[in-house]
């Protein structure tokens, strides 16, 4: 028994469909949403932790992906450096969580780390380099 | 009633001028009306601090013993263009490191100038009989080199596209990275408080205007590469596209690393954050009319970046008041926003220049000779000699 953090990104059009529970009834996978932000017209995004044998898993991905469902290792932190942050806006626009947001009022970066699912979607995208994700 | 840039100079040296910031003056306005407004302000201050990629620096390191006559030289293994006399070089801020790639580049070697670190300087020559070395390695500092400058041949754009990306991949472009299916949006504008959206027509602003320049005072010294002012209006006089930008000068040795940052946009290169704050004198009612234009007035054209050409299909008009809600809609789908430049900097900047304006540090001055008007930018057409 193995188990792994993901994060799994759905298009539009599957969001609403039930795969998850498949995902438990087909392939025995013990499944828990850690994390998840899913909005009506924009992609959904979840954090997950599965657990189950490495064959189960394996399948269980294989499904997801046929599904249309694009998976990736969830990175284990990440870290706003607000030193460095320029408080651009660049970051807030990738982040589909509102994990990153631009105060209206001071127009400094905001992190929330509740909100984060660790997608790792910001990481690159940081201009000066103020944010880091360990993997 | 008009009022000259010396009447407002006299004002900020006997400590009465009234400054107010370009945010600042909108409220002021819808509250005191355009005549009064004329009547007590005197200054508004814009800013900007946003990735301005045509940006570079020259330097003069002075002549070793014996001397050498530059022909290639690399500062922190970056190529510095040397093909100027014998020891002087321009760094651009786009050019990449030969060993770290797009890690480190001329916009790095720049910000650590400012920052005082030290730089390794590496040079290599044919040697001549005036000039017989024909290698040298070394380490420079700000503080030891000769005459070390900023000098920018385009920044401060009046207004710029934003972009998106319709296709099914994230790409990596100098807008940041777009996601794919329209996944998001990023614009780089201060938008109302941005320098020449303030004053559309730049009936203040010219060669030679005195301005706040990476921390410290610079100046306009000449329309920037791609000035393009013959651009569509609103009726508020503002472009709705890309239009005029301005060549900047000023001293690197007395910079600030909080207002000049070098950047990184993943997959694309290495670019330059400037900060650039330019006062404007309120002359009169007219100033005062393009001076109060707000967010919700002033737009810009979203593109698909998606699309490898020069024209890039549009996906519409949209004020900087939408895209700094943080979502906009783009064919029935809501789209989050971001901006590359920040505001919060600019804003930083521009009370900035209020305050030095306010203690009597920093003046005024009349254009030396205005920008041109009329100007038009060229394509780059593929010809043979004979084509021409
Ligand atoms: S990793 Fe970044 S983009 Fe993803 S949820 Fe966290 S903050 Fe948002
Ligand atoms: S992209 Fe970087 S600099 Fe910009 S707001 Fe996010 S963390 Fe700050």
């Amino acid at each position: 028994m193995i188990s792994r953090r993901l994060v799994l990104a759905f298009p539009e059009k599957i969001v609403t469909r039930p795969i998850t529970y498949r995902l438990i009834k087909d392939f025995d996978l013990q499944f828990n949403i850690l994390r998840a932000e899913i909005t009506a017209d924009i992609e959904g995004k979840m954090l997950i932790e599965i657990s189950g044998t490495k064959k189960q898993i394996e399948e269980g991905l294989k499904y997801l992906e046929n599904e249309g469902v694009s998976i990736q290792d969830a990175s284990k932190d990440i870290i706003v450096d607000t030193e460095k942050c320029i408080s651009c806006g660049v970051c807030p626009s990738l982040c589909i969580t509102q994990a990153l947001e631009i105060n209206p009022v001071t127009h400094r970066l905001l992190f929330d780390k509740n909100k984060c699912i660790l997608c790792g979607l910001c990481a690159n995208s940081c201009p000066v380099n103020a944010i880091k994700l360990k993997i | 009633m008009a009022k000259t840039v010396e009447e407002i100079n006299e004002k900020i040296k006997s400590g009465k001028a009234l400054v107010l910031n370009a945010e600042e003056i909108i409220g002021y306005v819808a509250e005191n009306g355009i005549k009064n407004t004329v009547k007590k302000v005197d200054i508004v201050t814009t800013a900007t601090f946003g990735p301005m990629c045509s940006s570079g620096a020259f330097i003069n390191f002075g002549h070793s013993d014996p001397p050498i006559k530059m022909q290639k030289v690399w500062l922190n293994d970056v190529p510095a263009y040397a093909g100027i006399a014998a020891v002087d070089a321009y760094i651009g801020a786009t050019e990449l490191s030969e060993l770290e790639d797009m890690q480190y580049g001329g916009a790095y070697v720049i910000q650590d100038l400012v920052d005082s670190k030290p730089i390794k300087l590496r040079a290599t020559s044919y040697g001549t009989d005036c000039y017989p070395r024909r290698e040298i390695e070394t380490y420079i500092t700000i503080e030891n080199v000769n005459q070390a400058y900023l000098f920018n041949p385009r920044n401060v754009y009046q207004n710029y596209a934003a972009a998106t990306n319709s296709s099914s991949k994230s790409i990596y472009t100098y807008m940041g990275k777009l996601l794919p299916n329209i996944g998001n949006v990023t614009y780089s504008s201060a938008g109302q408080l941005s320098p020449l959206l303030n004053d559309p027509y730049l009936r203040t602003v010219g060669v030679g205007t005195r301005i706040f320049l990476c921390g410290t005072q610079g100046y306009v010294s000449w329309q920037g590469t791609q000035n393009n002012p013959d651009r569509e209006r609103h009726p508020n006089g503002t472009p709705l596209s890309p239009a005029s930008t301005l060549a900047l000068i000023g001293d690197l040795k007395k910079m600030s690393s909080r207002y000049l940052r070098a950047a990184t946009f993943f997959g694309y290169g290495i670019t330059l954050y400037v900060g650039v704050g330019i006062p404007i004198p309120v002359i009169d009612e007219e100033m005062i009319e393009y001076l109060k234009v707000s967010d919700n007035e002033l737009f810009t054209e979203i593109y698909d970046y998606s699309v490898q050409r020069r024209n890039k299909p549009s996906y519409g008009r949209i004020s900087y008041g939408q895209l700094k809600s943080g979502f906009i809609t783009i064919k029935n789908k809501k789209v989050p926003t971001g901006s590359l430049s920040s505001y919060g900097r600019a804003l930083e900047i521009a009370n900035t220049l209020k305050e030095w304006i306010q203690k009597g540090s920093f003046l005024l001055s009349n254009p030396v000779s205005p920008l041109p008007f009329e100007e038009k930018i060229n394509v780059l057409n593929i010809l043979g000699r004979d084509e021409l």
